[in-house]
Parts: structure tokens; C-alpha cells; sequence
């Protein structure tokens, strides 16, 4: 049987990336890789990340060295299944040709990058990727936007179709948040997801996203077939008010970025990028007010006012609670109240586990999602 | 959403947007609409490069072209200021200033300090400046260091359509005497610009490249030559932390300084004249304020003590260009 060879590429991690440099190779020449596997460390403008294989086979060649910087879909080693010569690697490798990045060839091959659905709460951006039978809904956090999820959508949309939405008051063209509590934040994304057509979905939430999934699986259960509750707010009454306040009220890189690292476990991952990305949207016209409106709304006078572990045992479907061991926004030990959930905690990472430890993250979601579809 | 636009868009969608917001927005200045003296062509010119081109067609007469006198029609912008309107008047050249210098500089600059803070001067007066636009001596002046000179001005100069819009909105809603300056060479670069309306503050300088080995402070069109210099610099294993000042009065030394205390070595672009520039100012309070860090003498690349030629072959090698920058650099590393 003639051998086939799969070439390793440079990943594109969220709408905006360009390229990335290779920091380090987590395999070696000669290993056999099966899919999910970590390979290499990759660093991008936002954040630095592992990637996970997505084919199986032997690894024959490394090319990128460490320390290079190659643009999106540039080779960076070659996977080998069967029989292949090395001779048939060096022309591989000699012929392989970087496509041309270019954002209107994407919208052609992946249709467009942004949707957006008008709902009663105002015109609310979204994306949708994947073609898989099941649905995914990511409802991303206070002060967050869809891009909260840039290492997981690609990801989870492998077997299944995700969306993820701008909450109301988040995003580019954030709207008024017309009722600023869990309640009506779940009744939002319920109207979101009779505008964008989303059945019923597997609601993953995270932060006070998590809150809001599992509002809306008590209270629509029939579009709820599971919910995955990352880092969630709504299970105690804790929350880290300096860290919100600092995030309303900060102005400047100078200010906000030591309140941002309070996300992480490891505080180098907020770079100049993030920052700025934070400051974009804080600099719109209206988002301190629907910032310190939500606050007041949910986290009135330093605690949760929406605290609800309960639930969780009567819900119908399956729950998921992970946690970063080392989150400094919602305390990790709010899982011991999610009585009939399966807690995964994550070592190793803060409040943003979902990027930090990103292919632990996503291969708990993803097999969660398996065993709740059946 | 967020689209591409050009500095001229972004620019028109400032105006345009803080008009249909705040009643109190006029813009005024000549040939910003029809051109005076030509009734029946309203909207013809929108400005000797067309940046205000569609906004007398939707904000009638709160576009008002004016006579060619800038001495009046300044002067009749910050009256209007210091009477409740928000002006924003176009003196189309920096290079203009002279005539209409007075006005600025004496009166609307003074107004809150000598009415004991009861006088506040809402005006924005926007001006081209910069060389490059093979434009000659009268039209290509970067005259940024005789603004900052005047306490009671604000000193505005993007480099992108992102912080062109944020930082004239900024500027229009300010309740000071505003000047902002555009560069010509900037208007086609496009840059990701919200739909919305948001505002830049004033004194937050924006690092535009993290390196650590050299800091590169500039404004304008330099950034750009610099972020060009940097990238030849980094194959060279040298990495430089690149700062855009965006704002000159106020202006904000303290990232600035933050920067060249860990990087040690300073090297200041400005394309204005050198004496009293910009790149001179900012040198003198590195070296005032933290001489111990420094591990080099400061280097600052400007333009010549000259006027700007005309000569195309001249002009381009006397604006500060990528290899200028990249061999200062060079030069504060090897010491």
C-alpha cells in the first residue's frame, strides 16, 4: 500500500491571526502521533497555546526550528502514514507552497467569519463554524466577547457545529443590555438562539456565561441537551469585585493590564495585543455604563447575586464543571457545590482555562458532548 | 463591526457621527463643502483633498464654508466656542497658521487661565501638515513643536484611521482648544475601524512594538518608517520597543520613561526641524528624569534645519525614512 504524507500547519487561532512563532516542539522526529496529541508550542499575537494533531501518524520531519515566525498555514513538520521514502519527503517539503492568506478567499472557502441575528435585545454578532449534526453554543463572560473561545472553536467544530455569540453590551457594536441579571441575560441567548435558528444546543458557558447556561437549561430544558459550566459564576456567592471594578474603571494599558492578569496563571500570557483588544471595546461609546449596569445587576456589593448550585441536580441534561486550580476571579472550590455535575479541575490555570489549558479544555468538552449525544 | 477604513474615512465618519450626536458640532472652514462663491455646487469639494466631501449634504448649513481669511474664520470659531457651540474649523495647511496665529495662541489658549476658569474654548481646528505630498516649502511643514509651546493648546497627531477617529471624537467632546493635526500621507492607509463611536484619551501613548533592546519614540508618519526599521533591526537581533506618541500636549512621558528603563537606550523621530522639536523635548526629559538608566547617548532623527525642498529627490531623503531610524539604533546599541 503506497504511503500518504499529511503536512503539519501553522494554525489560525481566531479571525485576526496572521502568523506565529514556533517557541517549542513538544514531539520528536520518529514519534508516533495520533490525533490529539500536543506537538508543538506555538506563540501568536494574543496568546501562547499548544497544538493538538488532527491526523494520526509517524512524524518524519520537523521543518520549522524553533523561534521561527511563519505565517498561517506554513509547513511545519510532516506526518507519514505506510510506506514513503525520504527522497518522497525532501520533494514535499521543496514543493509545498504557503496559500496566500488572504481574508476574502476565507470568506469564500469558510463562509463569512461574522453573522449576526437581530433580536429583541439589538442587532448581536455571532459566528458559526462546523458542520457536525450536534450544536454547540459558547456563551462567553462579563466584559468578554466571542473571541474568548479562539481556541476552541476551531477545535470542537471538528465533530460538531459551533456557535458562539456576543453577549448584549460585548462585541464591536455592543447594544444596551436590556435587563442586566442571569435571568435576563439567559432569556437574551434564548431569544439569540431562536433568531440564529439553533435548536437545541450544548450550552458551554463560561465565568458569568456559565451562570447563564445554567439559567437557561432550568429554564428551557427542551434546548439544552448538556451544559459545561467552565470556571462558572452562579454556584457561590464569591466573586473577585477588585478584578471587576478594575475592568470597568481602568482607562489605560498602565491600569488595566495588572487587573488582566489576574485571568491567568501565568500573568506573561496578557500581552500587548490582549490589552489593547480590551481597551478597543471599553473605549466605545456606552460600555462603561453597560459595564457598571451589569455589574450592579449580577455582582451587587462585592458578592454572586444569582447563586443557584442547585439546579444542577435537577437539571435533565448531563453537566460538566471545570475549573482552573488557580483561578483568581471565581474560587475553584464553588465546584464542591455543583452536586450532580462531573467536576474537572485543571491544574495549572487560572479563570481563562479555556485558553490556557486549551486541548485539556476542549477534549473534556468535546468527549462531554459525546456521552451526552449518545 | 469592524471594517477597513482609510485616515480620510475615518476622519468624515468623526465629523459625521458627533454632528448627528451633538447638535452643538459645526464645521466650518474653506472649500470644505461647495467652495465659496458657488452656489448650486454644494458638496463639490469637501476640502482641498476631499475629507469633508458628503457632509453638507446631510448636515445642511452646519457645514459652512468661509471666506479665504483664516484670521476671520478662526477667530469666529473659537468665539463660537466660548458661546456654547463646538466648533471644529478646517485651516487646511498647518502651514497657514501665521495669519490667523493670534487668535490662537493669545486668545482661545488663554481664555480659561485669564477668566479664572470661567471661559472654556470647546474648539478643534484641524490642519494638514507633513512633507512628502511634493507640496513645497509653504505647504509641507510639520510646525508641531510651536503648538506644544503654548500651555493652554492640546496637540493631537494620529498615525492611523483606528486612532484618527477615537482621537478627533476625543478632541471635539474635550472642552479645551484643540490641534489636530493630519498628515496628507496618511489619508490612504486603512486600518480596522469600529462602526460605533468610541474616544482615544488624550496622554496615552500607544506601544505599537515590544523589543527591549531600543526605544524608538515617534508620531505621525515616522511610525511607520520606524515599525519598518524595527522589523530590519529584529533580523539583526536587535529588538526595539516602538511608541507612538498619538497625543503631544498633553503627552505621555511616563510610558516613555517606563520603556527606556529597561531598554537603556533612546532614539527620538520626529519629521519636524530639529531645534525645540519634538524628539528634543522628549530627549531632554529622558535624560532630566532618569540619566542613570541610559546606557547610551540619546539619538534623535528629524528632518534638516532647512525648509522642505521641492525637489522630489531631496525631499524624500529629508523626512526621517527606515534606514535613518535603523542606524541610530544601531549606533545606541553598539555603545
Amino acid at each position: 500500500m503506497p504511503g500518504t504524507i499529511t503536512p503539519i500547519v501553522m494554525p489560525k487561532w481566531g479571525l485576526s491571526m496572521k502568523e506565529g512563532t514556533v517557541t517549542r516542539w513538544i514531539v520528536q522526529e520518529g514519534d508516533e502521533i495520533a490525533v490529539g496529541n500536543e506537538i508543538v508550542e506555538i506563540e501568536t499575537e494574543k496568546i501562547a497555546s499548544a497544538l493538538e494533531a488532527t491526523d494520526s501518524g509517524l512524524l518524519r520531519r520537523l521543518v520549522a526550528e524553533e523561534g521561527d515566525l511563519l505565517p498561517v498555514k506554513a509547513l511545519l513538520g510532516v506526518l507519514v502514514e505506510g510506506e514513503v521514502s525520504d527522497d518522497e519527503i525532501d520533494a514535499f517539503v521543496e514543493g509545498f507552497v504557503v496559500p496566500e492568506d488572504d481574508d476574502e478567499d476565507d470568506e469564500e472557502e469558510l463562509g463569512p467569519a461574522y453573522l449576526y441575528a437581530e433580536t429583541a435585545a439589538g442587532r448581536l454578532r455571532y459566528t458559526s463554524q462546523g458542520e457536525g449534526a450536534e450544536t454547540v453554543l459558547l456563551v462567553h463572560g462579563f466584559g468578554g466577547d466571542l473571541d474568548n473561545w479562539l481556541f476552541n472553536i476551531d477545535a470542537l467544530a471538528a465533530e460538531s457545529t459551533v456557535v458562539a455569540l456576543d453577549l448584549p453590551g460585548h462585541g464591536p457594536s455592543p447594544t444596551p443590555i436590556p435587563d442586566p441579571s442571569v435571568p435576563g441575560l439567559a432569556n437574551a441567548v434564548l431569544e439569540f438562539m431562536d433568531a440564529a435558528d439553533v435548536g437545541a444546543a450544548h450550552l458551554v458557558g463560561h465565568s458569568l456565561g456559565g451562570a447563564i447556561a445554567l439559567a437557561l437549561a432550568a429554564s428551557a430544558p427542551g434546548r439544552v441537551r448538556s451544559v459545561t459550566l467552565v470556571c462558572p459564576a452562579g454556584l457561590g456567592p464569591d466573586i473577585n469585585r477588585d478584578y471587576i471594578d478594575g475592568f470597568v474603571s481602568s482607562a489605560s494599558r498602565r491600569q488595566l493590564k495588572p487587573v488582566l492578569e489576574n485571568l491567568f496563571a501565568d500573568a506573561g500570557l496578557v500581552n500587548r495585543s490582549l490589552v489593547d483588544g480590551v481597551l478597543r471595546y471599553k473605549r466605545l461609546d456606552g460600555v462603561t455604563e453597560s459595564l457598571t449596569a451589569l455589574a450592579d445587576g449580577v455582582f451587587p456589593g462585592g458578592a454572586q447575586s444569582w447563586v443557584e448550585p442547585g439546579l444542577i441536580a435537577g437539571l435533565e441534561a448531563p453537566a460538566l464543571v471545570i475549573f482552573g486550580a488557580e483561578d483568581r476571579i471565581v474560587p475553584a472550590s464553588h465546584a464542591d457545590a455543583a452536586s450532580g455535575a462531573t467536576v474537572e479541575i485543571v491544574d495549572g490555570a487560572g479563570h481563562m482555562v479555556q485558553m490556557e489549558a486549551a486541548p485539556r479544555v476542549n477534549s473534556l468538552i468535546s468527549a462531554h458532548i459525546a456521552r451526552a449525544a449518545g | 463591526m469592524a471594517r477597513n477604513l482609510s485616515m480620510n474615512e475615518a476622519v468624515n465618519e468623526a465629523l459625521d457621527q458627533e454632528m448627528a450626536r451633538d447638535p452643538a458640532v459645526i464645521v466650518m472652514g474653506e472649500d470644505i463643502s461647495g467652495g465659496t462663491g458657488a452656489p448650486g455646487e454644494d458638496d463639490a469639494w469637501g476640502g482641498p483633498l476631499g475629507v469633508t466631501k458628503g457632509l453638507s449634504v446631510k448636515h445642511g448649513d452646519r457645514v459652512m464654508d468661509t471666506p479665504l481669511s483664516e484670521s476671520a474664520f478662526i477667530g469666529a470659531a473659537i468665539g463660537a466656542a466660548c458661546s456654547g457651540l463646538r466648533p471644529v474649523a478646517e485651516l487646511m495647511f498647518v502651514d497657514f497658521m501665521g495669519v490667523c496665529f493670534d487668535e490662537i495662541f493669545n486668545q482661545a489658549a488663554k481664555f480659561r487661565y485669564m477668566f479664572g476658569g470661567k471661559a472654556e474654548t470647546p474648539v478643534v481646528i484641524r490642519c494638514m501638515a507633513g512633507a512628502g505630498f511634493r507640496a513645497a516649502a509653504q505647504h509641507s511643514q510639520m510646525l508641531t513643536p510651536i503648538f506644544t509651546h503654548i500651555p493652554g493648546l492640546k496637540v493631537v497627531f494620529p498615525s492611523n484611521a483606528y486612532d484618527a477617529k477615537g482621537l478627533l471624537i476625543q478632541s471635539i467632546r474635550d472642552n479645551d482648544p484643540v490641534i489636530f493635526f493630519e498628515h496628507k500621507n496618511l489619508y490612504d492607509t486603512k486600518t480596522d475601524v469600529p462602526e460605533g463611536l468610541y474616544t482615544i484619551p488624550f496622554a496615552e501613548a500607544n506601544v505599537v512594538r515590544e523589543g527591549g533592546d531600543a526605544t524608538i519614540v515617534t508620531y505621525g508618519q515616522t511610525v511607520q518608517r520606524s515599525l519598518d526599521a524595527a522589523s530590519t533591526l529584529a533580523k539583526e537581533g536587535i529588538e526595539c520597543d516602538v511608541i507612538d506618541l498619538r497625543t503631544l500636549s498633553p503627552i505621555d512621558m511616563d510610558t516613555v520613561l517606563e520603556s527606556v528603563e529597561e531598554t537603556g537606550r533612546l532614539v527620538c523621530v520626529d519629521e519636524a526641524n530639529p531645534r525645540c522639536s519634538i524628539a528634543a523635548d522628549v530627549s531632554a526629559t529622558v535624560t532630566q528624569e532618569i540619566f542613570g538608566s541610559l546606557k547610551a547617548g540619546v539619538r534623535m532623527v528629524t528632518a534638516p534645519h532647512t525648509p522642505v525642498p521641492f525637489s522630489p529627490a531631496l525631499e524624500d531623503i529629508y523626512i526621517p525614512g527606515a534606514d535613518r531610524i535603523a542606524s541610530a539604533v544601531r549606533q545606541t546599541v553598539a555603545n
